[in-house]
């Protein structure tokens, strides 16, 4: 490889490097459905963070998880 | 409200998280473990020049690649799952996780990004020896990766070195070294990533005797086979160490699970090791049953192993649910372990006293809040254990613990005697003649899978009732989501991972047939 700036050679690197590729595609091809299905789909639709949804404060979601393991009268674990 | 969750939620997200982590775990033993396999015959084409390494050493790679291009990120799944079906839980390890879930994000991130891309991209573009190091960093690296994973872990299986805050209801961490060298901690680690080169091991041998099965590539399969038995054959020797250092840890921190793993439900001094047995089907403690419907053992050696003193008394089942027993503490002094329902009634003392000491904080009532604080600690140990009712909800399912541990010893010593086979027999010259042992090495390979499947099964399902050892159970752990959402992300994730798998097994398959040969990968 040429010297030259930095930057350029780093991205010269990478994308010859997946130019090159021959399984190489279908699986970046993979990858890039699989990170579209975990982090737009699942994550936005399916895996919102509880306490992040329910309250805004750190002190609310303390309040709220000391609530819920204070009051385990009829838990079904029998 | 708490009261409300119901035992479907509890079990569809125990369900969830479960499927995800073992479809995840399909792909990383075998990252771990055939990096180095690839770093090994690299290093040998480094120092010989010989062009047949550097053809087998990017061989491998290739496979390599498809497995870690597919099992990339599913782990991301169960820290998904941790703040929406887990936020009690996830709230309550507070940053004893964090820290080293961090560390492992950033690791895995500059690893993946830099090296690997080095690792693939990087032949003849850098030096011989960069793109060597590359690779053993790459090796390196994924493996350090884990060790983060299975600290965290280890922390859930033996919660040391942290203080709960109850004002935030978070745990925090107070020395880090505890936690990093936790005992239970480090032999998970070595004891994991050990058994996961005996697996690549496998792997690699299966693959190399497909080829001389069909008369293909002899001197890649051949070279192969040498560098896979013999890392597999010494990983094995330290599996045996690894895993005796794990069963040392959960005899002292975990022995009902130990219980579970040997089907012990009553215990005695000088107890045998099964070697092979049926536990008796629907056995419960004081139901006149016997333990087994037959058994082989080794007289003593449980004793041996779990105590380091072969005439030990190794509690059983109900022994530990009923308390009453001699045991030596962590400071060498004998104790009489108390019955469940005694750390029961502990454990509703310290949830009865966070709830006193939260409402006297309320009103500022500073003579409650103190008195709360101190039952509060005294009690706190037992935690967990005010989460249940019955005594025997300490119990672990024992036929599935039991099967899965004797599975995996069983695949272990076989995987020995595998490699010890090919070994004599391809330095003897005679591997490729050998057809029923080139047919039983690709037999062995989902073996390898099921062996290493089978340990988290002991691991995860022996630990229940808990999610965190005697402080939070699976049931109080879970957030109060409608089970049906968690339901339908179950079948969701069993449709993405079976076409994640499908697809890396078609892929796989497909490259192993077309064989090495020169160019990108």
């Amino acid at each position: 490889m040429k010297k030259g700036n930095i930057f350029k050679r780093i991205f010269l690197f990478y994308y010859e490097g997946f130019k090159n590729m021959t399984v190489g595609k279908k699986l970046w091809t993979i990858i890039i459905i699989k990170l579209f299905i975990m982090f737009v789909i699942l994550k936005i639709f399916f895996f919102r963070d509880f306490l992040d949804e329910k309250f805004e404060t750190d002190n609310e979601k303390g309040d709220y998880v000391i609530e819920q393991l204070t009051n385990p009268k009829n838990i079904n674990n029998d | 409200m708490i009261e409300h969750i119901d035992s479907a939620l509890v079990d569809w997200s125990r369900a969830q998280f479960a499927l995800t982590a073992l479809y995840h775990w399909l792909f990383v033993p075998l990252t771990l473990g055939i990096t180095f396999i690839i770093a090994f015959m690299e290093t040998l084409y480094v120092k010989t020049g010989d062009p047949e390494w550097k053809k087998i050493t990017k061989f491998w790679m290739t496979l390599f690649g498809i497995n870690f291009a597919i099992g990339v990120s599913t782990g991301i799944i169960l820290e998904f799952e941790f703040g929406t079906n887990w936020s009690n839980y996830s709230w309550f390890v507070g940053d004893i996780f964090g820290a080293p879930l961090a560390i492992e994000g950033i690791m895995a991130f500059f690893m993946e990004s830099t090296f690997i891309a080095i690792m693939f991209f990087g032949w003849n573009k850098v030096s011989k020896k960069f793109h060597l190091l590359s690779t053993w960093l790459v090796a390196i690296g994924s493996n350090l990766s884990a060790l983060w994973i299975l600290i965290a872990n280890g922390w859930m299986q033996s919660p040391v070195g942290m203080h709960f805050n109850p004002d935030t209801a978070r745990n925090e961490m107070l020395d880090f070294l505890e936690v990093f060298l936790s005992p239970v901690g480090i032999n998970k680690f070595l004891h994991t990533i050990t058994s996961s080169y005996v697996l690549a091991s496998v792997f690699v041998i299966g693959v190399s005797a497909w080829f001389l099965l069909k008369g293909r590539e002899q001197l890649l399969a051949k070279r192969s086979i040498i560098i896979a038995a013999v890392f597999g054959l010494v990983s094995s020797l330290f599996l045996i160490y690894t895993g005796d250092g794990s069963a040392y840890q959960v005899a002292q921190k975990q022995p009902m699970k130990l219980a579970a793993m040997e089907g012990l439900y009553e215990g005695s001094e000088g107890a045998g090791l099964i070697l092979l047995g049926m536990p008796t089907p629907g056995k419960e403690i004081n139901d006149g049953q016997d333990d087994y419907v037959f058994k082989f053992e080794i007289p003593k050696l449980l004793s041996f192993l779990g105590y380091r003193n072969a005439d030990a008394f190794v509690p059983g089942v109900k022994d530990i649910v009923e308390g009453g027993f001699e045991y030596e503490d962590k400071n060498g002094e004998i104790q009489i372990a108390l019955s469940a329902m005694e750390k029961i009634e502990m454990g509703k003392l310290a949830i009865n006293a966070l709830s006193s000491y939260k409402k006297a904080k309320k009103v500022d009532d500073v003579v409650i809040q103190e008195e709360s604080l101190i039952i509060f600690r005294e009690n706190f140990k037992y935690f967990g254990y005010g989460f249940l009712n019955d005594p025997k909800s300490i119990i672990p399912n024992v036929p599935i613990t039991f099967y899965s541990f004797h599975i995996m010893v069983a695949l272990g010593f076989y995987f020995i005697l595998i490699f010890a086979l090919v070994l004599v027999f391809v330095f003897k010259g005679k591997l490729s003649n050998k057809k029923w042992l080139l047919r039983l090495a690709i037999i062995t390979v989902p073996l390898a899978f099921i062996a290493s499947l089978s340990g988290w099964i002991v691991a995860e399902v022996g630990r229940q009732p808990w999610t965190i050892q005697d402080l939070l159970p699976t049931v109080a752990s879970v957030s109060q989501i409608d089970a049906s959402a968690v339901q339908i992300t179950f079948w969701l994730f069993t449709l993405v991972f079976t076409a994640l798998l499908i697809a890396e097994l078609k892929i796989m398959f497909k490259q192993i047939k077309i064989g090495p040969k020169e160019g990108g990968h």
